[in-house]
């Protein structure tokens, strides 16, 4: 990852940027709107708070689990926030204090269970995903919710600017949020300890163990952050459509694995990097784009990701049979 | 018998005299001594009573038997494993009431694992300085001071391997390179290595040795924990043997050779006698004939016959396992010809070579041999699932039942019940049941790789008998090893392999372990 370049050239980060530059060349030739500024900035605006999400998975993967909770975690801190700063008002910071604090409760909820019950983490957290949205769907009984303080509706935006066209564009909430988070997991992952130590332990839990580090620490972290980041894309996502509805996230988690698997990261750990998680998410956001812009039914949208992942995974498994064959050889 | 108890007690009288020859010694003071450490798991005693000692900078050696307690011993030592109450450890004259693996790594002590314990997403810089990651109150990660402390653990003994590469690339004599690197980066007191020549060739051997006597002379202690008495003699001062969870005693090395090891470890006396070419020899059921495989081997030709055990010895990356694999159909040759009981075939999948009357006992017993968390009886069935088929191509239950008891009484495999997984039993048990599956095949050939790799003494023993048995009921059999003694005294006819040719044929009575060992590294 630090320096050379050769290695570069042949990690999965490189392929999916080979491949996100084919696709968007033939979207530019294909389509007019594709390579537009208002549909570039539409794009990275409506799927910043599945980014939000998948780079919290990245750091679950990493460390040797999964969680598939985190679109019901999103959803019930989008509830409870929703509800209180309607009935109670508030501002941005208790907008994101409370999903925050909703997160990282149910992460560690999370922690405890995959650390104590020894079972896979992600039998574990689709349990808890159905236990924690049946309870929301039971409480608000599936009620949308509109009607967002004025303050809320507006959101944030920063730089605004316009074109000749008198199109306003800015770095509105959902980008300053990504931005952050994709800082703050950045420094996290590479130049922390902690960071450091869920690489470590996801590449060999064993030997982490013997090593002397604090497992269940090291567990409650990476739950509770993937809990945090569920919750601040619970109210980039809000913000975004105006609504709060029951069934508006939970669903999508497999897109978001999909995403961040497609970027590199191991499911069986250890493995994976922010900028492969980036690309991975930019690839199905363009190719979603790209479709609906060339009128494609939604339905053919879930087919072609489905061919992408099985595709994407044949040549990363054929890379590393060559690879094996060649370390092989040297073996005799 | 008379005889045994003498020498046993010729043993006692010896360990006697060490242990006075020890306290002597630990007037300097010693770095660990365990008084009276015992532990229970489940019911079973796995510990009983153990006292030892070890000094600064003396390169000490545990042998024993698989269940005898060495790796217990080990993981209370380094804080895997609370001792039971009335056990004490004492490390540097300060009463331990309770380690911890971190508390252990503080106080000194390394581990470095038969598996390494290596993180192999991690680059060979951050493994090497992975404590960096654990100081207290350390929240930043510093690259430039793991850079320096990996180069600097890494001159400190002579190596330099590319800091920037993934463990995971490397090859496993460099891995264990790196799990030394990690144990003498922080200020390491003793460093515990648990079967640490196992996967290693002998030049790797001695480099490691190398090593371990440069610590030595910084006044790092060693502590081994070896199957592999021959090579671990060669460096160890003093030996701590264990059985049934108990000492036995402590010896010093020059007091001791391999026959007395292996009787003090077993309570058994072992004998070693060779075959002689004296075999009933019956027609040939393997023939080779000139037989390549381009980067693997080449010209070779051999026969074997009824009821002859023939051996094929030679360096690791000689050739010989690529060999055994093209006879199991598994690495098909380039030119050549095979022919089993004088019919040609042709081995393209090891279905082939099964149904031909080919069986192969793999080295890696764990990867290629079984599946370590499925039972015992299911194991020994895998080969022969559709002999058992009844008219309804199910399995039936009555020949399954009768074809698993056969094959764990015939090897005298010690479970409990067929329905045991694998991966419980001792090394040598689990190769029984290797052993098992094949014959169940009812094969004309069979092929025996390093069949006692990670066995124990005893087991081997067992192992060696069943191997003579089958040759008796006229079995073809050829031994692939790289123990000089293994295919000395087992079999009847010796081809040594080098550099992927056969370069020379000896007779067990003809030759002795010394000219064969230095046959096998001239080439």
């Amino acid at each position: 990852m630090r320096g050379k370049t050769g290695i570069f050239f042949k990690s999965t980060e490189f392929y999916l940027l080979l491949v996100i530059t084919g696709l968007v060349a033939i979207l530019t030739v294909a389509t007019e709107d594709f390579f537009t500024l208002e549909n570039l900035f539409d794009v990275l605006v409506s799927y910043s708070f599945l980014g939000i999400m998948a780079v919290g998975l990245l750091v679950v993967l990493i460390s040797g689990g999964i969680d598939i909770s985190f679109t019901a975690t999103a959803t019930v801190a989008q509830y409870v926030m929703a509800i209180f700063i309607i009935r109670h008002g508030g501002g941005w910071w208790l907008a994101f204090l409370i999903p925050i604090a909703i997160g990282i409760t149910l992460g560690a909820l999370n922690a405890v269970l995959v650390y104590n019950l020894r079972v896979h983490s992600i039998i574990i957290t689709i349990a808890t995903l159905n236990v924690f949205y049946g309870v929301l769907i039971f409480v608000t009984k599936g009620k949308w919710i509109y009607s967002f303080p004025d303050w809320f509706a507006n959101g944030l935006r920063l730089f605004e600017f316009s074109t000749v066209d008198g199109i306003v564009y800015s770095v509105s909430l959902p980008i300053i949020v990504l931005l952050g988070v994709l800082g703050m997991t950045g420094f996290l992952l590479n130049r922390s300890s902690v960071g450091r130590q869920v690489y470590a332990m996801g590449g060999n839990l064993d030997a982490a163990r013997r090593m002397g580090f604090h497992i269940f620490r090291l567990h409650l972290f990476v739950y509770c952050y993937m809990g945090m980041l569920a919750g601040m894309a619970a109210v980039v996502q809000a913000q975004l459509v105006q609504t709060v509805a029951p069934n508006a996230i939970v669903g999508r988690e497999l897109e978001v694995v999909a995403a961040v698997v497609l970027g590199g990261a191991s499911l069986a750990g250890g493995a994976g990097t922010l900028l492969g998680t980036v690309l991975g998410v930019t690839l199905i956001a363009v190719m979603q784009n790209g479709l609906t812009l060339m009128g494609v039914s939604s339905y053919w949208h879930k087919v072609v990701i489905g061919l992408v992942i099985l595709v994407s995974v044949s040549i990363t498994a054929y890379n590393r049979k060559l690879e094996e064959r060649r370390h092989a050889e040297i073996d005799v | 018998m008379p005889s045994h108890i003498s020498f046993w007690e010729q043993c006692l009288e010896t360990s006697e005299e060490s242990s006075a020859d020890a306290m002597e010694r630990e007037d300097k003071g010693s770095f660990l001594e365990l008084q009276n450490i015992s532990k229970r798991f489940h019911g079973v005693q796995a510990l009983k009573a153990v006292d030892f000692s070890l000094l600064p900078g003396e390169v000490h050696c545990i042998v024993g038997e698989n269940g005898s307690g060495k790796s217990t011993l080990i993981k209370i030592i380094s804080g895997v494993y609370t001792a039971e109450p009335g056990g004490e450890i004492i490390i540097d004259g300060v009463s331990q009431p309770r380690i911890t693996p971190a508390g252990s790594i503080k106080l000194g002590i390394q581990v470095i694992y038969q598996d390494h314990s290596l993180f192999p997403n991690l680059s060979v810089a951050e493994n090497i300085a992975i404590s960096h990651h654990l100081q207290p109150g350390r929240s930043l990660v510093n690259w430039k001071k793991i850079r320096d402390m990996a180069s600097e653990t890494m001159s400190k003994i002579g190596v330099s391997l590319d800091p920037d590469r993934l463990v995971e690339k490397l090859s496993i004599a460099d891995r264990q390179i790196v799990a030394i690197c990690r144990a003498i980066a922080t200020d390491a007191r003793l460093v515990i290595m648990d079967e640490p020549t196992s996967s290693l060739t002998r030049q790797e051997v001695d480099a490691l040795f190398t090593v371990v006597r440069d610590l030595q002379g910084k006044g790092i202690s060693a502590l081994f924990v070896s199957h592999r008495l021959s090579e671990v003699m060669e460096i160890a001062e003093r030996v701590t043997i264990l059985r049934d969870g108990m000492k036995v005693g402590t010896y010093a090395a020059s007091e001791i050779d391999d026959r007395k090891l292996a009787y003090l470890m077993t309570g058994k006396e072992i004998s070693y006698s060779s075959l002689t070419e004296d075999f009933d020899r019956g027609k040939v059921v393997l023939d080779v004939k000139n037989l390549k495989k381009k980067g693997n081997y080449r010209d070779v030709s051999f026969k074997v016959h009824e009821g002859e055990i023939l051996g094929i010895t030679g360096l690791l990356g000689s050739g010989r396992t690529e060999l055994a694999l093209s006879l199991f159909g598994m690495n098909p040759p380039d030119a050549g010809q095979i022919f089993v009981d004088g019919k040609s075939v042709r081995l393209h999948s090891n279905q082939e070579a099964i149904s031909e009357g080919i069986g192969y006992l793999p080295e890696d017993r764990l990867t290629l041999g079984l599946v370590m968390d499925q039972p015992v009886g299911d194991n020994i069935i895998l080969t022969v699932l559709e002999r058992l088929l009844n008219r309804l191509n199910l399995i039936d239950e009555n020949r399954r039942r009768s074809s698993v008891a056969r094959g764990i009484d015939d090897l005298n495999i010690k479970v409990s019940e067929p329905g045991v997984p694998v991966n419980t039993l001792s090394g040598g048990n689990q190769q029984r049941v290797v052993l098992a599956k094949w014959l169940a095949t009812r094969p004309k050939v069979l092929l025996l790789d390093s069949p006692t790799v990670g066995v124990d003494v005893a087991a081997k023993t067992g192992i060696y008998g069943i191997v003579r048995r089958l040759a008796e009921n006229k079995m073809g059999i050829v031994l692939i090893s790289d123990e000089v003694p293994e295919v000395l005294y087992n079999c009847h006819r010796i081809l040594l392999m080098h550099k992927g040719r056969l370069v020379g044929e000896y007779l067990p009575h003809q030759t002795s372990e010394i000219e064969l060992s230095q046959k096998i590294n001239e080439g």
